[in-house]
């Protein structure tokens, strides 16, 4: 039997849940171990980093990898893997864009070293202890990966291939990217692996967003019952959909939730939140300052809401003071 | 200068980089030589030159040479600012065979040696605003200006002297106007004045001729008692919507015999006539003086009989044998297409109840200047006679300068025509009355031709001239000869004690101010307004009647406050301007306009309702939003709000914008 492709799957700072979508391929996922050898899957399978090291550089065919980049551990393995493998394919929002992650970054880190281990409810640290990366104990030296000052995206620390967009990324861009690769029948270097419309292009709602929104108020998806047929900006909610990629399907909104706008922007866009912002709110209808800041009431959390999964990929990026 | 006419080896255009000195204007804060050094030295530069006038014709001649003999491929001059010669080094690009639009200017007079004295500060910041173009520029697109024909009716809003004079003009020169007024007759305020300073010719004698001749005249349209609802389009091009308000009298059929008048019910005039400042009074059905133009009654439905009622014997309907009245007529909306429009929408004077220390509507002894005005008017309620409210003739009069104006707590301008009035209005009330006159001045203002010399003649009438702000009027009397009079209390800073001074009459010189509506007018028009509140004309020495909005033209004291010959000249300018866009036959359009790139929009319209000039709209069969590129104005909203950012701005893409940033910043 000829060698087949090797893959691997590797995770940094992420939640699982981009495993998830590989798992969730369901039966495909057989078509793919039919097709490939996986040769690093640390969430299903026993591989170690020596395993992977011992691998001639450029043997494995293509490498995805999901998560943000905190840790001096996490910049270790994905270098070796970039070095290691063909392609790189930075999987979901997190590696893409730094996702939930990367809104750590509105604080510097000392504060959250601080938080963490001092002040959170519930921390009983009367030394004050805070994780070193040596120490040494009964003569023997222990090591922890440094924690980095911000966190990055994944094509800030090696040179990036391909971005599937997503939190996570849906089976069927997963398979279409996996299709793609093993035909050889690739886009140019850097492409986002979706298509380059924002999600109102696929929402089945778009015809009941009107012209003029002329906002009055935002709210919040708990405080009201959504209307499952009327276009969410109509009705108050803050939906990223105009300023996300699409090809998600809208499945949020499907769900009868606004986007969140976690496959980011287009091509075009260099920063989703801004472009938002300075989107939805010229839809703003009162234009005198108190009664427009009482609009921006209904959005306790602008960062949170509008930068939830690009904070390392903005013009913001991070908190210096 | 620096020339290595290699080829390009980065790949980058072939950027030519010019600094002018603009004399010593420029060259006398920084350092031009240094900057065309640094210059040379950025990526893709391959000539950078210092020259004396970069806006000379050698100047001009030098960068088209270059551009043939160094096959540049860009273009940026550092100079003033494009709004001065902009145009100017485009023309020079296209003579060196260049497309005019692979240019960038770096204002740096205005921006920087006009602004700093550091000389070291400025001429870093020259570099940096230099390095900017230089980055921004690698990214221009090669663009054509866009022709569009241009309409050649015209509209003028506004009947007073200004909007008169723009529209006789125009018409003369062969133009149609369509005359636009919101009050039932033309004339403005100076059909309410008696004479004119400083000549002291009759008011309505210079202007009821004009105020026929507009009536008469084959080019213009006579719209009254009328208002502009809507404005659309763009130079050239606009679509106007006119609603005709009803006066309850056809106007093609009344023929001003005014007998409906003389058969009211009522028997006298009762209510008060706002012609005559509400000195005088009319009856429901009126027109507001016999010159009127059209001579036109009207009926006003809050006093009518039949409106109020309905059970008239409408004895005026039974008088008029053309039977023009008409209880049941309605507003009527008509449309214009016009290729430019002339604005001469006036002033209004300041209120004098937001002065309360002088009285007005206290004492009735107080008046306004207007009020005088037809006080003294032979045609006037009074037939010229100047009588007080209860009849007495003053034998003194107190007038007043600068009431809401050169005033820290109302209007801080000066108002330029109060002192002149006040001389007139002194003048005419002593011929009047014999009544002794005082003036209470702050500074007498007579900058027109033979202005002080109507002072001058004043003076020698025997008015008396207190220089000092007035502190108050009031009937509280000191000593028995202020009893019963109205007592002025001012610092005389001449005499320099505090003066008391016992009049009859008190005469309050009001400023002008801005339409109580003009920010409503403005945006209907699409013009700015100044902090003040006056209309904004395009630059204050060299564009007077000219707006931001291509097309539109302001005249008379819209603009500002302006007396009657400094009007009529504006208007005569304003008609110019008209006249020189509308014989040109056809505009250029800066290519700065937006565009959407249909296969990128996702048609979520957040672009359609910003776009400040209608010139979106959405295509429902595409589902995608369109842009017109003759109604674009280029002002980029929709290109920043655009969140797939699938609107693309000419002049101002996201390459050109971040990477100018970027040069700026030095990156």
């Amino acid at each position: 039997m000829p060698d087949k492709p090797k893959v691997a799957f590797y995770w940094c700072a992420s939640c699982g849940g981009c495993e998830e979508a590989v798992v969730d391929l369901a039966e495909d996922i057989l078509k793919v171990v039919e097709a490939v050898d996986i040769v690093l899957w640390p969430v299903a399978m026993d591989f170690k980093k020596a395993d992977v090291e011992a691998r001639p550089d450029k043997s494995i065919a293509v490498a995805f990898i999901n998560g943000a980049i905190r840790t001096s551990e996490q910049e270790e393995w994905v270098r070796m893997l970039r070095r290691k493998a063909g392609l790189v394919v930075s999987f979901g929002a997190c590696a893409n864009s730094g996702g939930i992650p990367a809104l750590a970054n509105q604080f510097k880190k000392e504060q959250i070293l601080k938080y963490v281990y001092e002040d959170c409810p519930g921390v009983d640290n009367p030394a004050k202890t805070r994780p070193q990366t040596e120490t040494t104990d009964e003569g023997r030296t222990v090591t922890l990966p440094e924690f980095r000052s911000m966190v990055r995206s994944l094509d800030e620390v090696i040179e990036v291939d391909y971005y599937l967009p997503g939190c996570p990324p849906t089976p069927k861009l997963i398979m279409a990217a996996v299709g793609a690769i093993l035909a050889g029948k690739l886009p140019p270097q850097g492409t986002v692996l979706s298509p380059d419309n924002a999600l109102c292009e696929e929402c089945k709602r778009k015809d009941s967003k009107p012209a003029d929104l002329a906002l009055t108020e935002f709210k919040r998806p708990h405080q009201i019952q959504i209307d499952p047929e009327k276009c969410m900006l109509a009705q108050g909610l803050v939906c990223m959909g105009p300023a996300t990629r699409s090809g998600c399907e809208a499945r949020c909104v499907e769900g009868n939730m606004p986007c969140t706008g976690c496959f980011g922007p287009s091509s075009r866009v260099k920063d989703q939140g801004a472009k938002f912002v300075s989107s939805v709110f010229s839809n703003i209808a009162p234009k005198e300052a108190p009664e427009i800041d009482k609009v921006l009431d209904g959005i306790p959390d602008p960062i949170g809401t509008f930068y939830r999964y690009g904070l390392s990929k903005c013009i913001l990026r991070r908190k210096l003071n | 200068m620096a020339d290595n006419n290699g080829n390009q080896k980065d790949g980058l255009p072939r950027i030519g980089f010019y600094i002018c000195h603009c004399g010593t204007n420029i060259a006398g804060v920084i350092d031009v030589a240094a900057v065309a050094k640094y210059v040379a030295g950025l990526p893709g530069v391959v000539v950078s030159r210092d020259y004396k006038y970069m806006c000379s014709d050698p100047g001009q001649e030098m960068i088209a040479a270059d551009i043939r003999e160094h096959k540049l491929e860009r273009l940026v001059v550092a100079a003033c600012s494009p709004n001065l010669h902009e145009e100017t080094f485009r023309k020079a690009a296209a003579k060196g065979g260049l497309n005019s639009f692979y240019f960038q200017m770096v204002n740096i007079r205005e921006h920087a040696s006009w602004v700093h004295e550091d000389k070291a500060a400025a001429t870093q910041k020259a570099k940096d605003l230099a390095r900017a173009a230089v980055y921004r520029v690698r990214f221009h697109q090669s663009l054509e200006k866009k022709q569009v024909p241009v309409d050649p009716n015209v509209l003028v809003v506004g009947g007073g002297i200004a909007g008169i004079h723009a529209a006789l003009t125009l018409a003369n020169a062969g133009k149609k106007v369509t005359l636009v007024e919101r009050e039932s007759t033309i004339g403005g305020h100076m059909a309410a004045f008696d004479k004119t300073f400083p000549t002291l010719d009759c008011a309505a004698c210079i202007l009821t001729p004009k105020m026929s001749a507009v009536k008469s005249h084959p080019n213009i349209t006579l719209w009254t008692y009328s208002e502009v609802e809507k404005v659309e389009g763009y130079v050239g091009n606009y679509k106007v919507t006119v609603r005709r308000k009803p006066r309850y009298v056809k106007e093609d059929l009344c023929v001003g015999c005014m007998e409906c008048i003389d058969a009211c019910v009522f028997k006298e005039p009762k209510f008060p006539a706002k012609f005559d400042q509400g000195l005088g009074k009319r009856k429901p059905v009126y027109i507001d003086f016999p010159q009127a133009t059209p001579k036109v009654v009207m009926i006003d439905p809050e006093t009518c009989i039949q409106f109020k009622t309905g059970k008239c014997k409408k004895s005026c309907a039974a008088a008029c044998d053309r039977d023009a009245i008409d209880f049941a007529q309605k507003p009527e909306i008509k449309e214009l297409q016009v290729g430019a429009i002339v604005l001469a929408t006036g002033f209004q004077t300041f209120d004098s109840k937001k002065a309360p220390q002088y009285g007005y509507g206290k004492y009735p002894g107080v008046y306004t200047a207007l009020e005088i005005e037809r006080l003294v008017n032979a045609s006037g309620p009074t037939s010229g006679e100047v009588t007080l409210r209860d009849g007495r003739h003053p034998k003194s009069v107190g007038i007043i300068h600068c009431v809401g104006s050169r005033d820290e707590k109302t209007n801080k301008w000066c108002s330029r025509v109060c002192c002149m009035y006040s001389l007139k209005l002194a003048h005419l009330i002593k011929e009047h009355s014999g009544a002794e006159v005082y003036n209470f001045y702050i500074d007498m203002r007579a900058p027109g031709k033979a202005y002080e010399e109507f002072y001058d003649k004043l003076l020698s009438e025997g008015v008396h001239f207190i220089r000092g702000r007035v502190a108050e009027v009031t009937d509280w009397a000191m000593t028995p000869e202020e009893e019963g009079k109205l007592v002025l209390r001012v610092e005389d800073t001449l005499a320099g004690f505090v003066r008391r001074v016992p009049v009859d009459m008190v005469v309050l010189s009001t400023g002008l101010e801005p339409k109580a509506d003009a920010q409503e007018v403005r945006r209907r028009f699409n013009i700015g307004c100044g902090n003040e509140g006056f209309f904004q004309e395009r630059h204050p020495k060299l564009a007077p009647v000219n707006t931001f909005t291509d097309g539109v033209f302001i005249a008379g004291a819209c603009q500002a406050p302006k007396d009657i010959p400094d009007t009529v000249a504006q208007a005569g300018a304003a008609a110019a301007e008209a006249l020189a866009l509308i014989d040109a036959g056809h505009v250029e359009l800066e290519p700065n306009t937006s565009h959407v790139v249909e296969e990128e929009c996702s048609g979520c319209k957040s672009c359609v309702a910003l776009c400040p000039y209608t010139a979106i709209t959405f295509n429902e069969s595409k589902k995608k939003a369109e842009i017109n590129e003759v109604l674009c104005k280029g002002c980029g909203v929709c290109a920043a709000a655009c969140p797939s950012g699938s609107i693309k701005q000419n002049l101002f893409e996201d390459d050109e914008i971040f990477s100018e940033i970027e040069g700026v910043l030095g990156k």
